[in-house]
C-alpha cells in the first residue's frame, strides 16, 4: 500500500511542477492591497498615522536643525555672540534630538506593529478562506507587506509634507527667506530636500518591518483555526 | 514494453473508486488540564460522485471530521486519503494545489472575502491556479450564470443576501472545477425556503457534473438529496444508511435533538405545508 501511496505521490509531483503551479500575480497582490486599504479606510488611517507622526517628527527635526545650523554659520561669519541670539547650541543639542527622533520612530513603528496585529486578527477568517482557497502561507505575508509598505510610504509623504512644511514655515517667520536659504545639509553631508525624500523609504520600510511578525503569525495558523474566528 | 506501461501509468492519472478514505481517524484537543476527544476512530469510504451527508448533534464531531477530510487540520491519529494519497505526506505546497484544484469548500458563514465583488470571489482560485485574466472572467461569469447571480457579479457581499452569497461561494467553489466540495452546514445561516434551494443547487451540480459532495450539517432537508447518510455521535459513527431505506415524509421541521435510533423515526409528523 505504501507503494501505491509512494508513486503517486511521485505522479503528483511530476505532473507539472507543482511549486510552479500556485501563484499570485504582483498585479492582482497590489489590487487587493488596494482594495483592502481604501474599504478599510478607517483602520487604515490609525495604522498610517503612526508612521505619519513619527515621520512628521523627523522631518521637523531635520528642517529646523538644518536651519539653525545655517543660522549659526551666518552668525559665524559676522562675528556675532552665538549666545545673544539664542540659537541652540552644539552637539550636546544635536545629540538629544537625534535621541529623540529615533524614540519617536521607534514608538511610530511599534504603533504599526500592533496596527496590523489588530488588522490579521480582524482578519483571520479571511485568511483561512483564502488558505482554502489555495492561497501559499507566503502569499499571505506578501499580501500583509505590501499593504504596510504602501500604507507606511502614504503616511511618510504626508508626513513629510507637514511637518517638514510646518516647521519650515515656523522657520521663515524667525529667520526669513535668507536664514532658510543658507540651511546647511544634516551631519555636513546630506543635503536637506535628499534627506526628507529619504524620510518616504524609511516610513516605507519601518512599516514593513513592524508588519513582519504579525504576518507571519497570520499565514502560520492552521485554517481549522484561522476560520474559527468571531470576526 | 515495460517502459511503455510506466509511460501511460504516469500519462493517465488512474481513477480511484474511493475517493475520499478515511483510517481510524482519531482527533483529540488538548485545553489546559483537560482532553476532549473530537473523533475517537471513524472510518469513512466515499465513492466518487457520491452525495454524503454527515449528521448528528451538536458536538458530534462532524465538522472535525470535515475539517480532516478537507485537510484543514491534522488527525491526532488515523490517515485520510483523497484518491489515494496521504494527506500527512503532503507538503506546504501540494496541499494548497490541493485546495486549489481538487477541493472546493462551502462554509456556513458563506466566507467570501467582503472587499471584492461577486465576480473577483468567485475568480480568485482560479487567479491561484494561473489561468490568465480574460479566461478567468469568463468562466466566473458562466459559473455565476450557473448557480443563478449573473446580473449580479458586481456587488459585493454586503449588497447580496444570505442566499446569494452562498450561491456565490458555491460558484467560487467550483472555480476550477474541483473533484469533491465540501460544505460545512451550507444552510446554517439561511431561511428554510433559500435552504432548500441551495440543498437542490447542490444536488444539481452533484448531479450535472459528477462532482462528490460531502456535507456536514444537522439539516434534516439534505437527507432528501444524499445518496448516503452519515449519522455521527460522541465522534464515532454510529450507522451509516442509503438514501433508499430512509423514509421521509413532506413537513420536515428542522430540528436538532434527538438523533432518531431507527430510520422510520427520522422525521417527526409535523404536517407542515412547505412550498
Amino acid at each position: 500500500m505504501a507503494e501505491v501511496e509512494h508513486r503517486l505521490l511521485e505522479e503528483l509531483k511530476q505532473r507539472a511542477g507543482i511549486r510552479r503551479q500556485i501563484v499570485l500575480p504582483l498585479r492582482k497582490s497590489l489590487s487587493m492591497c488596494k482594495s483592502n486599504i481604501f474599504v478599510r479606510l478607517g483602520r487604515s488611517i490609525i495604522t498610517a498615522s503612526g508612521i505619519f507622526l513619527g515621520i512628521a517628527f523627523l522631518s521637523s527635526v531635520l528642517v529646523s536643525s538644518a536651519v539653525q545650523a545655517g543660522v549659526e554659520e551666518m552668525i559665524r561669519r559676522k562675528g556675532e555672540l552665538v549666545a545673544q541670539i539664542g540659537v541652540a547650541g552644539g552637539d550636546v543639542e544635536r545629540v538629544r534630538l537625534l535621541w529623540l527622533v529615533m524614540m519617536s520612530l521607534l514608538v511610530a513603528t511599534i504603533g504599526i506593529v500592533n496596527s496590523m496585529l489588530m488588522a490579521v486578527t480582524e482578519r483571520y477568517k479571511e485568511i483561512g478562506t483564502m488558505k482554502c482557497l489555495g492561497a501559499l502561507d507566503s502569499f499571505i505575508v506578501r499580501l500583509f507587506l505590501i499593504e504596510a509598505g504602501l500604507l507606511g510610504m502614504l503616511g511618510a509623504i504626508l508626513g513629510v509634507l507637514v511637518g517638514g512644511g510646518v516647521m519650515l514655515l515656523f522657520q521663515i517667520a524667525r529667520h526669513g527667506w535668507e536664514g532658510i536659504a543658507q540651511a546647511q545639509p544634516i551631519w555636513g553631508a546630506l543635503p536637506l530636500w535628499i534627506a526628507l525624500l529619504l524620510a518616504i523609504p524609511l516610513g516605507g520600510v519601518l512599516s514593513v518591518l513592524a508588519a513582519l511578525y504579525p504576518a507571519w503569525r497570520a499565514a502560520k495558523m492552521p485554517p481549522a483555526a484561522a476560520l474559527r474566528s468571531e470576526f | 514494453m515495460a517502459e511503455a506501461k510506466v509511460e501511460q501509468q504516469v500519462m493517465e492519472p488512474t481513477v480511484y473508486e474511493y475517493i475520499v478514505r478515511t483510517k481510524e481517524l482519531e482527533k483529540v484537543f488538548v485545553m489546559g488540564d483537560t482532553e476532549l476527544k473530537a473523533l475517537a476512530g471513524v472510518q469513512l469510504d466515499v465513492r466518487r460522485g457520491e452525495y454524503i451527508s454527515i449528521m448528528g448533534p451538536s458536538g458530534s464531531g462532524k465538522s472535525t471530521l470535515f475539517n480532516m477530510i478537507g485537510g484543514l487540520d491534522k488527525p491526532t491519529r488515523g490517515t485520510v486519503f483523497i484518491d489515494e494519497v496521504d494527506m500527512a505526506q503532503l507538503d506546504a505546497f501540494e496541499l494548497a494545489w490541493l485546495r486549489c484544484r481538487k477541493i472546493g469548500y462551502i462554509f456556513q458563514t458563506f466566507n467570501l472575502i467582503p472587499v471584492m465583488t461577486a465576480l473577483e470571489n468567485v475568480t480568485l482560485p482560479m487567479i491561484f491556479a494561473g489561468v490568465s485574466g480574460e479566461e478567468a472572467l469568463e468562466k466566473g461569469m458562466r459559473l455565476l450564470n450557473t448557480v443563478g447571480l449573473g446580473d449580479r457579479y458586481h456587488h459585493k457581499p454586503t449588497e447580496l443576501s444570505g442566499g446569494q452569497q452562498q450561491r456565490v461561494a458555491i460558484a467560487r467553489a467550483l472555480a476550477n472545477d474541483p473533484a469533491i466540495i465540501l460544505a460545512d452546514e451550507p444552510t446554517g445561516n439561511l431561511d428554510l425556503r433559500t435552504g432548500k434551494e441551495i440543498i437542490n443547487l447542490l444536488k444539481r451540480l452533484n448531479v450535472e457534473r459528477n462532482v462528490t459532495v460531502i456535507s456536514a450539517t444537522h439539516d434534516l432537508k439534505m437527507i432528501d438529496v444524499s445518496d448516503r447518510v452519515v449519522w455521527i455521535r460522541d465522534g464515532k459513527i454510529e450507522r451509516v444508511e442509503h438514501r433508499k431505506d430512509i423514509e421521509v415524509r413532506v413537513g420536515i421541521m428542522e430540528g436538532e435533538e434527538e438523533v432518531p435510533a431507527s430510520s422510520e423515526q427520522a422525521v417527526p409528523a409535523a404536517k407542515e405545508e412547505t412550498k
